[in-house]
């Protein structure tokens, strides 16, 4: 089986600015995969390319073997995505909202529809499935866009940074969801942070700073090759400028 | 083939239930019209002596030449609203929704011209009912035989606030925006004189400006239309812009020249 996600050696340049310098790295089928990095370490503009929004100057995107350059359409059937904003019509209900998504992806209006219910009271939002999402907490919103990159069976899961903006308890529950769901169904799941916290359990742990990916392994391999006792810490020392930054 | 379909029905639903929801957006797609109908047909009726020229065959009161433009500016109306509805998408997110759905971008920027001409054509004709009520002069067939000139002109107005809604890139520029496309596209046309009426007033560079407006086309068309008849010119003109906008549109919104969102690195 191809990996998820294998991306390789993928370069961006924004005019003399390099957001990604030749990064590789992949995700195995059932992995929930850490994309680490401080504000401005090219997680976004990675997360534009995976998702065709933006095109990459070099290297190669696939997505279980399939190219997102050469043929987007049939990798971006494989991708369930969660934005780092909000990306809901205030106006409309979760439940509308959701059978909207269905639509986009080609299912029909009575697939979408059970669809979007199963999701809904999955995450407890069945309550809330009539109201429209101006009225919602953004606990509930985040649970909704993460019920509807759910529902069309994507074989990733991106999270763009996903409990941004969220309180504590909010942020805690979405966590735990995210990674019972992954346990409980072989999800594969990319997850772009800077909050360590919420990734200590990933099965592997990307920290990438300035477009460069910086340390790759296990938690406990960055742990040792960092010489740091907490995940933190190594995340800190792997991001830390070139001088201060000689580790060990 | 089904999916695209089905990709099409969401978001023309979704379009059409935003519209519905927007319930001074509903009164305001009808009353405006009208109330130009209403006032300047008055107001102009005796003013404005209007001769004889196709597709009318003998002397018309002023509101039966009114009406066409004003079916035009319900088209123009709802393409500039529907363009303002993909920036408020992309003010809330839903633009990157939309254009991560698995299909091709283009499908997916044609789908939304799909629903905003629906929006178009629709609001059209209940202005056409009501010009009727009105008392306007109209032939009963003009229901069905302008339906063809609407749908090319709602697609081609869409298509043409399209392409605005790549350049303005904010939901509060986007009035100013409005205002620069809608007033002069209006009046430098054909909806409220014909042009021999402007060029008998010694105002040339007007007549020229009306020539080259597509809008002017549009609203020829469906003045021809009313009556049954085919204007090819206005036709193959508001073709050729729409087809030439949503081209320019689609290549705007192409992730290559990055015009999509902000260039933010993280």
């Amino acid at each position: 089986m191809p990996p998820a996600l294998s991306i390789d050696r993928l370069v961006k340049r924004y005019g003399p600015l390099v957001a990604l310098d030749a990064i590789s790295f992949s995700v195995e089928p059932g992995q929930v995969a850490a994309l680490l990095g401080p504000n401005g370490a090219g997680k976004t503009t990675l997360f534009q390319i995976l998702t065709g929004l933006f095109v990459a100057d070099s290297g190669h995107v696939s997505l279980l073997g399939v190219d997102v350059a050469r043929d987007p359409v049939a990798a971006l059937r494989q991708l369930g995505i969660v934005f780092q904003q909000s990306a809901l019509d205030p106006d409309l209900t979760a439940r509308q909202n959701l059978i909207f998504h269905g639509g986009l992806h080609g299912l029909s209006r009575g697939d979408a529809a059970a669809r979007a219910d199963a999701w809904l009271r999955e995450f407890g939002l069945a309550d809330g499935a009539s109201k429209p999402c101006r009225q919602l907490s953004g606990g509930m919103k985040r649970r909704v866009e993460l019920a509807r990159a759910l529902m069309t069976d994507p074989a990733l899961i991106l999270l763009d940074e996903p409990t941004q903006g969220l309180d504590p308890k909010s942020r805690k529950e979405l966590v735990e969801t995210v990674f019972s769901l992954a346990r409980g169904r072989g999800l594969s799941v990319l997850w772009a942070t800077h909050l360590v916290g919420e990734v200590v359990d990933a099965d592997v742990v990307i920290v990438l700073d300035h477009g460069t990916i910086v340390g790759q392994g296990t938690a406990p391999h960055l742990l040792a090759q960092t010489g740091t006792a907490t995940l933190e810490d190594a995340f800190l020392a792997l991001t830390a400028p070139i001088e201060g930054g000689n580790l060990a | 083939m089904i999916r695209w379909l089905r990709a099409l029905e969401a978001v023309v639903r979704r379009d059409i239930l935003r519209f519905f929801k927007q319930t001074s957006r509903l009164v305001s797609a009808v009353v405006r019209p009208a109330l130009w109908l209403l006032v300047f047909a008055a107001g102009f009726q005796n003013v404005l002596g209007v001769s004889i020229t196709p597709p009318y065959e003998t002397y018309i009161p002023y509101d039966v030449y009114m009406t066409p433009g004003l079916l035009g500016m319900v088209l123009l109306f709802q393409g500039m609203q529907s363009s303002l509805s993909l920036v408020f998408d992309r003010e809330v997110g839903l633009l990157r929704l939309l254009l991560t759905s698995p299909f091709p971008r283009a499908y997916l920027l044609f789908v939304k011209l799909v629903a905003g001409t629906i929006l178009g054509v629709v609001q059209a004709l209940v202005f056409l009912a009501i010009a009727r009520l009105a008392g306007v002069d109209l032939p009963d067939s003009a229901f069905l035989t302008v339906v063809p000139a609407l749908v090319i002109g709602g697609f081609t107005l869409a298509s043409l606030g399209l392409l605005l809604s790549v350049y303005v890139k904010r939901l509060e520029n986007y009035a100013g925006a409005m205002n620069f496309v809608i007033f002069p596209s209006f009046f430098f046309s054909t909806a409220l004189y014909p042009l021999w009426k402007i060029s008998e007033s010694g105002a040339v560079w007007i007549v020229h400006v009306a020539q080259i407006n597509p809008f002017t086309s549009v609203v020829e068309m469906i003045r021809f239309a009313l009556y049954g008849q085919m204007a090819w010119q206005p036709t193959a003109i508001t073709l050729l812009a729409g087809i030439l906008a949503f081209l320019m549109a689609a290549r705007g919104y192409d992730p290559q020249k990055g015009m999509l969102g902000s260039k933010s690195q993280d």
